[in-house]
């Protein structure tokens, strides 16, 4: 990890109120990091999905079993790791929600938003025997349109 | 923000007025409360408004599928009315534009029904 980067790491407990404080948490650098608010939308959702997976797919809602949370900041992209503490599970396995058959499905597709909100995803076997999903966003040029006008890696405005 | 719905008549039609966020836990489970208690009233024409909804995940777009079928299972028909732009990108993203009928007047949507 170069010295213009930055690292944060948290784990969380298997339980839905890890899915808003993760994206809450994933925001709030998005946000001090310089991207806009569609792509903060994006990254949170992408945010929400992957600890939702590892919460009811990975860990299969099981208490006693953690979700990792980590996030890196480089200069050119913010990476988001979620590290569940189930089995795995293959990417090629998973059924495409936009096939027809699959419309009227009440779930499976969290992969497919994380996949179309972010510019990189993927899944790797974690080191806990799960699956880790790594998935990043490259940060919008320094004054872009896209951007909220902060400078990269500047600190969250504070409400006066 | 909390999701909140509260329902009225109109022309034959329960509107479901919702608000809030559809995401997994309350937001959707209210969703599936709201909807359950509806069809056992035989209430089975309904339209709902998600002018207010600001955000759903995939939690709340199954929720809505769910809502859907079983609405359609009794022989009744669900509609959208009033997407916000997420909710409307997000329903274009994911193919469903072509499973829900979507409207953006109530009048109109009121008259679908007939």
């Amino acid at each position: 990890m170069s010295e213009d980067s930055k690292h944060l790491e948290v784990t969380l407990e298997t339980q839905v109120e890890s899915v808003n404080l993760a994206e809450e948490m994933c925001l709030r650098v998005a946000e001090a990091a310089g991207f806009g608010e569609d792509d903060c939308y994006r990254i949170g959702m992408s945010v929400r999905e992957g600890v939702i997976n590892a919460f009811h797919y990975g860990n299969e809602e099981r208490p006693e079993k953690k979700i990792h949370l980590a996030l890196d900041l480089t200069p050119e992209k913010m990476v988001i790791h979620v590290l569940d503490e189930g089995r795995g599970f293959d990417l090629g396995s998973v059924p495409d929600p936009l096939a027809e058959e699959n419309l009227l499905s009440t779930s499976g597709r969290g992969i497919f938003l994380m996949r179309a909100f972010m510019d990189e995803f993927k899944v790797i076997p974690g080191r806990t025997g799960g699956a880790e999903i790594i998935m990043s966003k490259k940060l919008p040029p320094p004054g872009s349109p896209g951007t909220n006008g902060t400078s990269h890696g500047a600190a969250p405005k504070q409400e006066s | 923000m909390a999701l909140r719905a509260t329902y009225r008549e109109a022309a034959g039609v329960t509107v479901v007025d919702i608000g809030g966020r559809i995401t997994l836990g309350e937001g959707s489970a209210l969703l599936r409360k709201t909807i359950r208690e509806l069809l056992e009233d035989q209430r089975t024409l309904i339209l709902l408004n998600l002018a207010d909804v600001d955000y759903i995940d995939s939690s709340g777009i199954g929720e809505l599928v769910s809502a859907y079928t079983g609405v359609k299972n009794r022989g009744g028909s669900l509609k959208l009315l009033h997407l916000t732009k997420k909710v409307h990108d997000l329903l274009q993203l994911t193919k469903l534009f072509t499973v829900f009928e979507v409207y953006s007047d109530e009048t109109i949507a009121l008259r679908s029904y007939r």
